[in-house]
């Protein structure tokens, strides 16, 4: 059993709410998150659960910072202090995903027409990496996730489902974010490549990564979550209970 | 782990700017930072006032009322204590002019706004150089082969007259024109406004480049959102001469809070 | 000439133009507008040279009229009449003896001297025309000292010839300020233009410009570094003189491609055959 009791948290989310208020629909309010509340260690993957449609994305949409923080706080921390993030100013955030908090969504949004291997390696570069040298990594991950050679130099605009997939989850875990969120990294992909991310997850767990995830394939949630949050109809959740799932990653 | 370095020094300190030329004509109270390293989209429908704004940013025309303040300082060491900070439209016009050619860049819609036609490709590359004090021929045309290859144009082309190249290769040749003398802060209105959009692609993976390479800051404006989400950090997004919300650039596409910005965001084709 | 006033304009007129001239000697290569009169002749003719000799001109100053260096073509020899006429002053073609020498695309290969004036007919004054139609703009380029676009234009000349192939209407920087048109000269009368004694006045009929160089006044052409402004040089020397360092015309000398090369300075090359002789 994992032990959770010395590690120390990164990230601390309490009394969190989300609300749309959707003018177009003659101001409808949608209340999609209610008083949630989560603490999330480093090497710690935490399963969000829940039925489709509960507010899991919302979730990670929010500690991307794609959604605002209506109510409530999130905080990361740091040896040297802690950052708030619903007080961040919009122009840190972008310093922040660079270095913090890195994202694996389900879709791949690219710039059209830029080779895989290229849109692989961009977050190493944008931190003014090696050029040769994150080139090498980003292959390396390509080649792990099983990623015809011929593929690399083609951008992946044409690529099946499974196959973008892959490179954006290569993509999401060459930089070795402190945090990661992931939004169904293996929705599209088969047996073989879904375990190539559960080894994935479990060396980031090893360098002291703290996950937040989204997994709806049993399996792989059992393989790697160490807790589950699961989120109900009361739109929220207070605490977060450790499944009776056994470590999977020794 | 340390927390992580988020500080940006301020490089263009916008404050209440207004420049109308009739009622919700232009542009109204607009305040905003431009950080350095920061690529800003301004976002809106034409007659939104972004273009305006954009003119009396890029010091192309003076406000009716407001400041934009250049701080020069911003991330270096400078050692000029009275140029650290400059005001736009006090300081004169020749010192004004100067900035605008030599530390800022500007890259229009249209590049045969931007570019000199009657003169070769080499030529357009060296101008701003030229106009450095740099005498060397040699050196020129050196630096101007490099920037074509710099923006995937052919080098053995430089002696060729801009209107023997397509849009997106003029488009190209304009930014490398304006990027040449290494400028830290660059205006850009509509850079992928009048391409095909197969060029258009790939002239949003140049830009996206440069602005890693180079570290430049950007104030971009741009009608389209698609090329907003893929260019900028943050936008601005307006509405008949007003701001009507700021933010990240995702949380603005992905949760408008603003009427204005939800309707322009649901109106989005996405095929 | 009975109905004229001496040299032709009315003194107001000539007042008007050296106020104006006085101003072009104050600011070396500025281009100072004036209000140019209709001349007696159609423009291109050289009306801007013509009223500014007309307004320096003293009773006992000594005339001479060159075009293309030389004395005895038809633009020469008009103005030279028409000053003759109006003015009654004495001309010559020696340029020694000339107090004012009036002058279209040539400078006198003779050095020139302290007390004489150069007037120089020019048809374009403003050096920014080629790369910038507005003269709001050019004006203002003038002002802020906004030069690149003439390396621009030199640039370009190597790019397509290999070295810069401007012969004429050489750009220069006068005083370390301002860029001028020389007029049509040839480059090979660039480094007249430096240091020399005499005054030089240029004047543009059509655009109502004038501009000057003060004697002793420094005037550098335009260059790269690693391609310096050089002057032409020939193969042959002079057919008649057999100078070798003079700026030499191309004559044709019958249907047969015979040719030979002369001076165009024609009393340069009379003076030293004379010499010679």
């Amino acid at each position: 059993m994992h032990s959770m009791t010395n590690a120390r948290p990164r990230l601390t989310v309490s009394g969190l709410h989300k609300q749309f208020l959707l003018h177009g629909q003659g101001g409808l309010e949608i209340d999609v998150m209610r008083d949630l509340s989560l603490t999330l260690h480093a090497g710690e993957c935490l399963v969000l659960a829940g039925r489709s449609g509960i507010g899991k994305s919302t979730l990670l949409k929010m500690l991307h910072g794609d959604y605002c923080i209506d109510q409530g706080r999130i905080r990361l921390h740091f040896d040297d202090g802690t950052l708030d993030l619903e007080t961040l100013p919009a122009y840190a955030w972008h310093g922040l995903r660079r270095d913090v908090i890195g994202y694996v969504s389900q879709f791949l949004r690219v710039v059209p027409r830029v080779a895989a291997v290229d849109v692989v390696m961009e977050p190493l570069l944008a931190r003014g990496a090696d050029e040769a040298e994150s080139r090498q990594r980003a292959e390396t991950l390509l080649a792990r996730l099983n990623l015809p050679e011929r593929m690399w130099q083609l951008p992946p605009g044409t690529f099946s489902g499974g196959e973008q997939q892959r490179v954006n989850i290569a993509r999401g875990f060459i930089g070795e974010h402190p945090l990661l969120l992931l939004d169904e990294p293996t929705a599209s992909l088969d047996a073989t490549n879904r375990d190539v991310v559960i080894a994935l997850i479990g060396e980031a767990k090893a360098r002291g990564a703290a996950m937040l995830g989204i997994f709806h394939d049993e399996d792989v949630r059992d393989r790697v979550a160490d807790r589950l949050l699961p989120l109900d109809d009361s739109l929220g959740a207070r605490t977060a209970f450790t499944p009776n799932v056994q470590e999977t990653l020794s | 782990m340390k927390k992580p370095a988020l500080e940006r020094p301020v490089l263009l300190d916008v404050q209440d700017i207004t420049r109308l030329y009739g009622p919700a004509k232009g542009c109204e109270a607009i305040d905003f930072q431009l950080h350095a390293g920061e690529v800003l989209g301004i976002v809106g429908e034409s007659g939104s006032g972004k273009s305006t704004l954009l003119r009396v940013l890029a010091g192309l025309e003076a406000p009716d009322a407001g400041r934009v303040v250049y701080r020069r300082h911003a991330g270096e060491d400078v050692l000029d204590r009275d140029e650290a900070e400059l005001d736009l439209y006090a300081i004169g016009e020749a010192r004004r002019r100067a900035l605008l050619r030599l530390e800022w860049g500007l890259v229009h819609q249209n590049p045969r706004d931007g570019l000199r036609m009657g003169v070769s490709a080499g030529a357009n590359i060296g101008e701003r150089l030229m106009a450095q004090g740099q005498r060397h021929y040699g050196q020129l045309r050196a630096t101007g082969q490099e920037w074509m290859r710099q923006v995937e144009l052919d080098p053995g082309r430089i002696d060729d007259a801009p209107r023997t190249f397509s849009g997106g290769m003029q488009q190209r040749l304009q930014i490398a024109r304006t990027l040449v003398t290494r400028p830290r802060l660059v205006f850009m209105d509509e850079p992928t406004g009048g391409l095909d959009v197969s060029v258009q692609a790939r002239l949003l993976d140049m830009l996206r480049t440069l602005v890693r390479q180079l570290g430049l800051s950007v104030v971009l404006v741009t009608h389209d959102l698609a090329v907003a989400r893929l260019l900028a950090h943050r936008l601005m997004v307006m509405r008949r001469g007003q701001v009507v919300e700021t933010g990240l650039t995702d949380q603005i596409l992905d949760d408008p809070q603003h009427e204005y910005t939800q309707l322009l965001v649901s109106s989005v084709l996405t095929p | 000439m009975d109905g004229y006033n001496f040299a032709y304009l009315d003194e107001q007129t000539k007042r008007m133009i050296r106020r104006a001239l006085l101003k072009a000697v104050a600011i070396p290569g500025y281009q100072v507008p004036f209000g140019g009169r209709e001349m007696p002749m159609p423009y291109g003719w050289g009306t801007g040279g013509v009223q500014l000799t007309a307004s320096i001109l003293g009773a006992d100053d000594i005339l001479k009229v060159i075009d293309q260096g030389a004395d005895d073509t038809t633009n020469a020899v008009s103005i030279r009449h028409f000053f003759q006429r109006v003015a009654g002053v004495e001309t010559t073609t020696a340029t020694t003896a000339a107090d004012v020498i009036q002058t279209r695309h040539r400078i006198p290969e003779t050095p020139l001297r302290s007390g004489q004036i150069l007037v120089f007919q020019v048809p374009i004054p403003e050096p920014l025309r080629f790369i910038e139609p507005s003269e709001q703009e050019t004006r203002l380029m003038h002002a802020l000292e906004e030069y690149g676009v003439m390396h621009v234009k030199l640039y370009e000349d190597i790019a397509r010839y290999g070295h810069i192939a401007t012969t004429y209407a050489y750009p220069v920087k006068v005083d370390g300020r301002y860029v001028m048109d020389p007029s049509p000269i040839p480059k090979f009368d660039n480094p007249k233009l430096d240091g020399n004694p005499a005054l030089m006045l240029f004047g543009a009929g059509r655009e109502k410009r004038l501009y000057a160089i003060p004697p002793y006044t420094r005037v550098e052409s335009l260059d790269f570094e690693d391609h310096p402004f050089e002057i032409q040089s020939w193969e042959h020397t002079c057919a008649l003189c057999g100078s070798d360092h003079s700026y030499l015309d191309e004559v044709i000398t019958d249907d047969k491609g015979g040719r030979m090369f002369v001076c165009s300075d024609t009393d340069y090359c009379q003076t030293r055959r004379g010499e010679v002789a």
